[in-house]
This record gives C-alpha cells, sequence and structure tokens, in this order.
C-alpha cells in the first residue's frame, strides 16, 4: 500500500498542499485529478520525495524518507511529466539506464522486452534525440518498466508512479500506455498516475483522488466520485457525467461544459 | 509468482535482432587507447635535443654495460619525469572535463568553467609576484614547490567557495553553480590582473610562460607531489559512471533511479578540483585536453560514462604527451609552451566537430 499522510508543501510562501491525505492500494490503477494548480504534480512530487514535505509517505509500510536512493528505486519507478536527457545516448541505452546492476545478458533482454511493450523496439538503435516528444516519452516509460520490470516480487507489490503519462501522445497510444497501466494493476503492482483526461481515467481507474486548491476533494472509484456535482465543484465549471447505453464506463464530453 | 508485464497484451512490432552493442566498442577502445598509449611514451622518451635513441639505451642496459651519465641524465632525470608528468597532466585534465561535462550534463562544460582553473592560476599568479615578499625561511623551505601549492590551493579555495555559493539545504543547483563559477573566475581573472601589472620583467616572463602551460619544469618532486593525487582522482572517478550516466536524465530522475545524487555531485566536484589543481599546479593552464577528448570519445563510443572517464584517461595522456613531444623538437633547441600546440591542434578539431556534428552538441 502507497499512504501518503497529512501532506503540507510549500514552495517559496505559497502553500500548495494543506494536509492532503491519499491512499493507493497495490493491484489497483490509481488516478490523481484536479484542475491545474490543485497540486496534482505536487503530490506525486511529495510521495516521489522530490519536494520537501511536511506529513508522511508510506510505501509498502516503510517511510520513503527512511529508504536509501537504491531500495526506493528498486521497489518503484517513476515517470516525470517531461524528461530531460544529455549528451548522445542511444534508445536502448537510455532504456537501460534505468537498470540497477551490470549489463548482464538478461538485461538486456528485459530492456528490448520493455521497448517492445511500448512498440518502440524498431527505434532501439535510434538516436534518443530523433525521436519525436511523444517516442520519446515512451521510451522514458519502458525504461521505468525495465526498472521496476516485476509488478510483484517476492510477494513484495512494486510501483508505477506517472505524471501525466498521456500528455503528449495521440489517441491510440495514450490508450496503449493505459493499457500498461492497466496490466502492471493487474498483475499485482501499483500503479498512481496523474491524469488530466477525466474519459481515460473513467474508463481505466479503479480509484480516483480528486484534488482542488491543495485538498483533496473526494476520492474512492471513479462511478462513486466522478459525479456532476463534485467534478463541478472541482474545475469551477459545469461538467456533465454521462453512461452511454450498453456500457459500463462513464464519460465527461467537452462540449457538455459550461463555465459557472 | 508475479506475472511478467511482457506477457500482457500485445506488442505490434516485435524484433528479435539485438541492438548495436557501443559498450563492447568502448571496452575494445580500451585496449587499442592503452596501446598507443605505451607507444607514443616509448617515442617520446627517445625524441628530444639530445640525440639519444631507446633502441641504443636499452640494448646497453641488455649488454649489462653501464649507461653513460649523459644518458642516464637525459633519459631518467629529463626526459622519464617529463613523461610521468604528461601522462599525469593528460589523463586529469581529460578525466575532469568528463566528470564536469556529465555534472553539468553540457557537453562544453569544463573545469575552467566553474573557476577552478581560474582560481589556481590566481595562486601561482600570486605566488610568482609575491613569493619574494615571503620570509626567506619559507622559500628556502618550499622552494619551486611555491607555485604548484600556491596553485593547488587557489583551485581548492575556489572550489569550495563555489559549493558554498551554490549549495544551500544539502542541495547543489547546477545552474547557480555555473553563474557562480563565472563570477569567481572573472574576480580571479581581475586579481591576476592586478599581480600582472605589479610584476617586473622577469616575472612577467615567468607568468607568459606559465600561463601557456609546459611541462618543461618536470621533476620527479613535481611528478611525486601531483601523481598521487590525479590517480587517486582517476581511480575515483572510475566509480562514478554509472551516477554520471544517471545524471544525464536530470536530477530528479537520477535519484529515482536509484542514485545517491547529493553524494554524487559532492565527489565529482572533490574530484574535479583535487585533480585540476594538482594538473594546474605543476603545468600551468593547458587548454582543449578536458574538452576536446571527451568529446571525441563520445562520438566514436558513445557517451557511456562507465567507459568513457577511462578511455578519456587514456586518450588525454596520449594526446599530452604527443603535444609536448611536438612542443619539444619543432622549434629544438627551444621549445614552445604546451598550450599553444593543444589550442592549435585542439581548436579546429573542435570546430570541425562542431561543424560536423551540430545535430548531437546540441544535446
Amino acid at each position: 500500500m502507497l499512504d501518503a499522510y497529512d501532506i503540507t508543501v510549500s514552495l517559496g510562501r505559497t502553500q500548495i498542499l494543506h494536509g492532503l491525505g491519499f491512499r493507493a492500494q497495490a493491484g489497483q490503477l490509481s488516478a490523481i485529478v484536479g484542475p491545474n494548480g490543485s497540486g496534482k504534480t505536487t503530490l506525486l512530487r511529495a510521495i516521489t520525495g522530490d519536494v520537501p514535505f511536511g506529513g508522511s509517505v508510506t510505501l509498502n509500510d516503510a517511510d520513503t524518507r527512511a529508504l536509501k536512493p537504491w531500495d526506493l528505486a528498486a521497489i518503484r519507478g517513476v515517470l516525470p511529466q517531461s524528461a530531460v536527457l544529455a549528451f548522445p545516448f542511444t534508445v536502448i541505452e537510455v532504456v537501460r539506464l534505468g537498470l540497477q546492476k551490470g549489463l548482464s545478458a538478461a538485461e538486456t533482454d528485459i530492456s528490448m522486452a520493455a521497448l517492445e511493450r511500448v512498440s518502440l523496439a524498431h527505434y532501439a538503435d535510434r538516436f534518443f534525440q530523433e525521436l519525436s516528444g511523444g517516442e520519446q516519452q515512451r521510451v522514458h516509460l519502458a525504461r521505468v518498466l525495465a526498472q521496476v520490470w516485476q509488478p510483484v516480487q517476492d510477494g513484495v507489490p512494486h510501483w508505477l508512479l506517472l505524471d501525466e503519462p498521456v500528455a503528449s501522445l495521440d489517441i491510440a497510444n495514450q490508450l496503449e500506455v493505459m493499457e500498461i497501466a492497466r496490466g502492471y494493476a493487474n498483475a499485482g503492482g501499483g500503479v498512481v498516475a496523474v491524469m488530466h483526461d477525466l474519459n481515460l481515467t473513467a474508463m481505466f481507474a479503479d480509484h480516483v483522488a480528486i484534488l482542488s486548491g491543495g485538498r483533496c476533494l473526494a476520492a474512492g472509484h471513479p462511478k462513486q466520485v466522478m459525479t456532476d456535482a463534485i467534478l463541478s465543484k472541482a474545475y469551477g465549471c459545469k461538467l456533465q457525467v454521462n453512461t452511454p447505453p450498453h456500457t459500463d464506463t462513464t464519460f465527461v464530453l467537452p462540449h457538455t461544459a459550461q463555465r459557472v | 509468482m508475479a506475472a511478467d508485464i511482457a506477457s500482457q497484451g500485445t506488442s505490434s512490432r516485435t524484433v528479435s535482432r539485438r541492438p548495436a552493442n557501443r559498450l563492447r566498442r568502448a571496452r575494445f577502445a580500451h585496449l587499442v587507447l592503452g596501446l598507443l598509449l605505451i607507444c607514443v611514451s616509448v617515442i617520446s622518451l627517445t625524441v628530444g635535443a639530445t640525440d639519444i635513441t631507446l633502441t641504443d639505451a636499452l640494448g646497453k642496459i641488455m649488454r649489462g654495460e653501464p649507461l653513460s651519465r649523459m644518458e642516464r641524465v637525459v633519459l631518467l632525470d629529463i626526459r622519464l619525469p617529463r613523461l610521468a608528468m604528461g601522462l599525469c597532466v593528460g589523463a586529469a585534465l581529460a578525466v575532469s572535463g568528463a566528470v564536469m561535462q556529465g555534472l553539468f550534463r553540457n557537453p562544453l562544460a569544463d573545469p575552467g568553467l566553474v573557476g577552478v582553473g581560474a582560481g589556481a592560476g590566481l595562486g601561482a599568479i600570486g605566488a610568482i609576484v609575491l613569493g619574494s615578499f615571503l620570509p626567506v625561511a619559507f622559500i628556502d623551505t618550499f622552494g619551486n614547490q611555491l607555485i604548484p601549492i600556491a596553485a593547488f590551493f587557489g583551485g581548492w579555495i575556489t572550489t569550495l567557495l563555489l559549493y558554498r555559493v551554490s549549495t544551500r539545504n544539502g542541495r547543489t543547483s547546477v545552474a547557480t553553480m555555473l553563474l557562480a563559477g563565472i563570477a569567481l573566475a572573472a574576480l580571479a581573472g581581475a586579481l591576476s590582473g592586478i599581480l600582472v601589472y605589479m610584476a617586473d620583467d622577469r616575472q612577467l616572463r615567468d607568468l607568459t610562460f606559465w600561463g601557456l602551460g609546459s611541462l618543461a619544469g618536470a621533476s620527479w618532486a613535481k611528478v611525486t607531489a601531483a601523481a598521487p593525487i590525479i590517480l587517486l582522482s582517476i581511480l575515483a572517478a572510475s566509480f562514478l559512471g554509472r551516477g554520471l550516466n544517471g545524471l544525464a536524465l536530470g536530477e530528479a530522475t537520477a535519484a529515482h533511479i536509484g542514485h545517491s545524487v547529493q553524494r554524487l555531485k559532492n565527489g565529482s566536484i572533490l574530484l574535479v578540483a583535487a585533480a585540476t589543481g594538482a594538473a594546474v599546479a605543476v603545468s600551468g593552464g593547458i587548454g582543449f585536453i578536458g574538452i576536446v577528448v571527451p568529446h571525441l570519445l563520445r562520438l566514436a563510443t558513445g557517451p557511456d560514462h562507465r567507459t568513457l572517464l577511462i578511455n578519456a584517461a587514456l586518450l588525454g595522456a596520449t594526446l599530452l604527451v604527443a603535444a609536448d613531444m611536438i612542443a619539444r623538437v619543432i622549434i629544438a633547441p627551444a621549445e614552445l609552451p604546451i598550450g599553444i600546440i593543444t589550442a592549435v591542434l585542439g581548436a579546429p578539431v573542435f570546430l570541425w566537430i562542431l561543424l560536423r556534428r551540430r545535430d548531437l552538441v546540441d544535446m
């Protein structure tokens, strides 16, 4: 389980998160949604330890601040919103950077399998910088997958922490990435994703936390918390949640939105 | 057992071939560069103002004949310490450059950039100009070592100041460090300028020679002072390769994939200060090795620091010894400052790289 308890984060004099709580279970895909500036990414950065925070974050019952970087890296991979890369590494070399130990044949296999998983194995020998933004993002996802390749190892769940994993992708690749995340959760791993797209969230998430103004407005199964009232309040505009006939998912259409 | 996620879903495009392994090529380069280093070193021992060939000397040793006094002095007291110093300084400059570039994630970064070179320079210039004001007993004790010691401390103090300015709450900001480095280099340059104004004619000549860099002052005393620091630094650098690779992804991601980023930065900074300080102290300001060598190697064998740092040490040492050979023979019996040779050879190569591979240099 991932448990973020009473999280406060201040950047400069501005308090971004006000004693926020967030829980995610292994075996589930948990989404964090909310309007711009609501603190979604800051919450994820507190969970990954990138910003100083008050409160506590425990991952598999261990305080993340007490764990060494390499111990944390063994149980959770982090996909940043945008990742930089200095120097002309090839695609496969970038994926290998996520691996902890020396380069054995088995690890090369994991790197290639991770690249195949994001459908980019044919680019293995290309220079990373030659790829488009969306392809680069998928290479980084492959790197993160290679880092925590087994969703569960020796009974211990591993975690994918994804910051807007589909932000720069076309619709087919958005689906592919969400399916990868879904598959990781189905296999027993934990997935936490900061999401902008409410429809993909409704389609794929088991659990969603809706943030607004640095606080958690509601958390629970998408069907329970993604309601007209809660979403309208969170985003500050009138939104309508629909369920198409003969389907199980809900969706929020942009053209039904009206500014309050 | 945990399911392997590769088995879930399907991949539309699957390839079975293995990607080209640049790591293997880079490891092969260890061997090639090592052999090249040995060849250049042997040639360098036989070349000089005095006509002594190594085969003659080796032949005498094999036959059990004693070397002449002249041969002993030239080979053992002049050429051998000079070779040893060239190897150490070249390796130190190239490895420092590679580490600094990895730390700043910028292929054009160089120890000169963060003020280590300028600080060491200020120390050396201070020693040359103000040395005569020191108590006689002090000069008697330290003698020729005064300039190297002052340069070493100049570089070291600059690095500590730089570190102090750019580190807050245990985190070093690379951007602040670059800017602070520029400011400190400017300050050291200005102070050096004041000292140059104060210098007399003889001191000015010393300053010019030191500023361009030279291995002419090589002695076993200098080698034994600088070599242990440089060799330890290179040994330490060989443990940083994996971390510097991770740092290419940015500090946050480097931490996410398991690197202790603050420790990595501390180690890199100390190592660069020690190696550059020691190198500048004994040889003056020798440019371009720190930028050109890692660049050439990245183009040839890729940017993987696990092999890059070792190859940089080998190629840096080889190039500096070769440059020194040219400096010694081109206007024999006089000799050019080696910094002129490295700049004349290095700058065009550097420009050529920029023109040819602009796409890669931009990265």
